[in-house]
Order: C-alpha cells, then structure tokens, then sequence
C-alpha cells in the first residue's frame, strides 16, 4: 500500500526566487533608506543639476545614478520613493482583499438574495470608469496617503469579488461540501473550513497582481500630482519630473521607470510562483 | 426487526430550469413519485435503477442533503422530513453517506487525518486521535496516511478514506452511493469485501445504491428496483433474482454478462 506519492516535491523555481528576491531587496531598501541612502534626497544643489550617472563622463563621485533638475540624488529618491509604493502595495493590497474576497466568498456561497445583492452592486460598481473615478475621489478628499489607499480599496475590490465568487461558487458544488454536511458542519463552518482554503491559492495571486496594481496606481496619481505632498519623493513624481527633460538627463526618466516595471513585475510573478509552490494539488 | 427507516409516500420534485420561461416560475419536474418503503435493522439494502430514476435524489433524501416535497421519512421513530439543519445536526452523526467519486467528497486542502478528525470533532467525541487511527486501521490503511493528502492517494485508496469517514461516527446507517462505479475491478471488489466485513462487524444499516446488479448480487439482502420515481420491485435478494416480477427488473437482469463456459480463447 506504501507508495512514493507523498513524497513528490515540486521545485520552487527561478520565478519565485527572482521575484521575491527582488522584493526583498526593496523592502530592505525602504526599512534602511535613511541609513543607506548616499546622499539626502530632499537636498538641492543647483550646481549639480543633471549629473549623469556613474559610468559616463561628468558623473560626480557618491551620485551613482545622476541627480535631476534640481540637483537632487537620483539613487536616494528612488529608495525613499520605494516606502511609499510598498506602503501602499502591502495595505491597499490587504484591504482590497480582504473586503473584495470576503464579499465575493459570501456570494458564490450563499448564493439566493444575498448573491444577487453583491453582484448587481458589482456590475453597477463596474460601469464607474476608474481612473476618473479615483482622480475625482481625491479631488474631493483631498490628497494624502489615507485617500490614495482609499481610492485603490473602493475601485479594485470587485476584481477579488468576481473572481471570488466565481470560485466559491465551483467549489460549493463540489461533494466534499455535501460531504461536510452529512458530517454535521454548519454554513459558516463550511465557507471557512472547507471552501475557503479551496479558494485561497485564487486570492493569494489575485491578492499580489493587486499589489502591482497598487504600486501603479500610486504612479498613475503621483504623475498627476495627486498623490502625497510633492516634497516626498515618489516614483510616479519622479517620472513626471523626468519626462519634461527626458532630452537632456533621460536618466530621471528611466530609472524609477525600471524600478517600477521591475516591481509590478516581481508582485505578479510572485503570486504565480507561490501558488506553483505551495499547492498541495498536483493539477 | 425494527425498522431503521419508515419512509410514507416520498415525493420529490426540483424547477426543471430547462424548460423555464422567460417570465414566471419554472415548471415542476417530479424526481420521486410517492415511494413507500422499510428499511429494517441491519439490513444491507440495494437500490438499483437506471440513470435518472432518482435513485441517488432518494439517497440524498435519506440523509437529508435533500428536503423532500411531500410525503414523510422516519429515521429510528423520528420524523426527519422536515427538520431544519440545526435540529438535524445532533442526528447527522447517526446517518452518515459515502460518495461516488472520492476525489471530489474529499476537501483537497485536508489531510487524510483531519478529513476523519473533523466529524469527530464537531461530534464531541473523545480520543480523536485513537478513532482515527482505529478507522484507518479497520479500512486497511496505515497509520501514516493520517499525514496524507487525497491527491497522494490511488482510487481505491481514497475510497477506503470515504469509508473510514463514515465508519469513524460508529453511526446506525450508511448510504453508499455508486462508491465502486469509478474505481477498476480488482480495487472494486477489495472496496466491496471490505464493505461487506465492516457491514458485518459494526452491525451495521446499509443502502447500497448501483446499476450494477451483479455487484448488488453479492452484497445485499434486499433490493429495491427503481424505474423514472416509481418503486417496480422491492423483495429479498434471491427471490428477486430467481423469478424477476418486473419487466424492467427482467431487462436490468438480461443486460447482466454471464460468463459463458462453453466459449474458449480463439
């Protein structure tokens, strides 16, 4: 009867790695900007506008990726813009799921009069055009960081509920559930114990896609000098500034653009990698 | 012997939603049509049928997945036709079902160990630990597959682990529903002697539902034959294999190959 099918490991693969490697890496960056940051990114030095980086002619020593029209670190701005990005991806992100996920789950399970409640809401949610609508909320709350999380929260939850609900709604015809209840469980105890886990997996991609989602956003409204006061550095900001003198110092442009193509690209990859991971069903 | 279950012209009908107009309620479509029927103490039942002639919707009935629409059920003197889950759940323990397709009545993210323990768990049953071994052991497996996923598992496996689930309740009565239909045939007939042992130790209540007569043959000492939600027959194995009474039961039996002796391999 022993058999060699519990001991199947799958490897964890380059993509996991690489994206969580590359996150790390800029959560690191974002706990210790203050302590390794070369230069302070606030300081302007007109004499030292637009420095180019470190490998061409008249690069300035400890100014390794060039400085901008205003003669600020290139490198620090970016490493500070990196905690407002995360800070966002990490609570926009959760509370987007957790609101869109918990809706979509009580939907595809309960099915009847509450389903029909939270879907119509969606679709009617759905026709709203999103950008305006989170350019508009902020006009109207005013900017900061709380309204830039909210914006996000508002928007983005119906792409966890849809999908959600579309899931627990193929898992609750599943027998296991039919199973659970011959044994004696409980609603509750059913969409928690028994589908939830089912649908994890689902919302745990959907769940860092947002975070990139998150992180982009915060560009979108940052580029449009909405995000949090425009002393703090942003990468949106920064690539709002760059693209006026993207002629003379392209560098402005480029390098918190890579940063951020760079970490959509790790959160999305890296949802991906640990559903492959961490699936116990071999599908 | 007492009856186990008392069941008083069952019926049961769902919307057929495949004929629902656009506008207004969909029309009824009648599953079961006004069954009468016993099932005593300690008998191993057999219901068999076609497809769609509502024997799986009358398991599903008998455990109470299912709310009938007319008619009444009685489980050991209690009448279950209509109660609601809360009042159920203190009966559930006493009428447990095993399911056709092991893979999907297994939730995916459990192990095999958690499957077993969580029944006896929302049963208040002591010494969780020990039952699960206990049942794992009764159905053949080791006691290392309590760490198992049902994925890590062959069919027959899985199967037992269904089996296990029921047993562990030590409830009155089990419904198996086609539970050897997907499996292959020598993983069927370990399933079916293992089935007929327990059947036989625990003193257990049986509703074995198949198409398979042959299977049926072996295992039960009474038989229900069902045709479109109408009980055609419903006697005692041998007499119903000896002499059908039935022109549907007749044909179920002709469909059954028989080995024939005379035939040689070419």
């Amino acid at each position: 009867m022993l058999d060699g099918r519990g001991s199947v490991k799958r490897r964890a693969g380059a993509r996991l790695w690489l994206s969580a490697g590359w996150l790390a890496v800029l959560v690191l960056a974002a706990l210790l900007a203050p302590w390794i940051t070369p230069k302070d990114p606030l300081a302007q030095d007109l004499f030292l506008g637009r420095l180019p980086p470190f490998w061409e002619t008249g690069a300035e020593p400890g100014y390794y990726l060039g400085t901008d029209s205003l003669g600020r670190d290139v490198l620090s701005r970016i490493l500070y813009g990196a905690r407002l990005a995360l800070i966002v991806a990490l609570v926009a992100g959760s509370i987007t799921c957790l609101l869109g996920a918990g809706l979509g789950l009580l939907a595809g399970f309960l099915r009847g009069w509450v389903d029909v409640l939270i879907s119509r809401f969606i679709d009617i949610w759905m026709a709203f055009p999103p950008v305006l609508f989170s350019i508009l909320l902020i006009a109207v709350i005013g900017p900061g960081l709380g309204s830039i999380i909210l914006a996000i929260v508002i928007i983005d939850w119906t792409r966890f509920a849809r999908v959600v609900r579309a899931e627990a709604m193929a898992q609750g015809a599943m027998d296991y559930v039919a199973s659970a209840r011959v044994a004696g469980r409980g609603r509750l105890g059913i969409m928690l114990r028994e589908i939830l886990p089912n649908v994890l997996p689902t919302i745990v991609v959907l769940l860092t896609l947002e975070m990139g989602i998150a992180v982009i956003v915060e560009a979108i409204l940052s580029f449009v000098n909405l995000s949090i006061s425009t002393d703090d550095p942003t990468w949106g900001g920064m690539i709002a500034e760059g693209r006026a003198a993207v002629y003379q110092a392209w560098w402005v442009l480029v390098f918190p653009l890579i940063t951020l193509f760079l970490t959509v690209l790790s959160f999305s990859q890296l949802g991906e990698g640990l559903k492959d991971r961490f699936d116990p069903v071999l599908r | 012997m007492a009856d186990l279950y008392d069941v008083r012209g069952l019926r049961l009908s769902l919307a057929d939603m495949t004929r629902k107009p656009l506008f207004g309620a969909a029309p009824r479509l009648e599953i079961l049509k006004g069954l009468d029927f016993t099932i005593p103490q300690g008998a191993v039942m057999g219901i068999v049928g076609g497809s769609g002639s509502g024997k799986s919707t009358l398991g599903r009935v008998l455990v109470r997945l299912l709310e009938p629409s007319g008619g009444s059920v009685r489980f050991d003197g209690v009448d279950i036709t209509h109660l609601d889950e809360a009042a159920l759940r203190p009966l559930r323990r006493r009428f447990q079902m095993i399911f056709q397709d092991p893979m999907s009545s297994l939730n995916p993210r459990h192990r095999v160990g958690t499957l077993i323990a969580e029944p006896l768990k929302l049963h208040g049953f002591d010494d969780v630990a020990g039952r699960v071994a206990r049942a794992l052991d009764h159905v053949g497996l080791p006691a290392g597959f309590a760490a198992r996923y049902p994925h890590e598992l062959s069919g027959g496996q899985r199967q037992r682990v269904g089996i296990a689930r029921a047993i562990a309740l030590e409830p009155d009565f089990i419904l198996a529903d086609e539970i050897v239909s997907g499996l292959d045939v020598s993983s069927q007939a370990q399933v079916l002697n293992l089935l007929e042992g327990l059947v036989r130790e625990l003193g257990l209540t049986l509703a074995f539902i198949s198409h398979d007569l042959s299977v049926i043959r072996r295992l039960c000492s009474r038989v229900m034959v069902l045709h479109h939600g109408v009980i055609v027959e419903d006697r005692a194995t041998a007499d119903l294999f000896d002499s059908p009474q039935a022109a549907y039961t007749r044909e179920l039996l002709d469909a059954i190959p028989l080995p024939d002796p005379d035939q040689v391999w070419a």
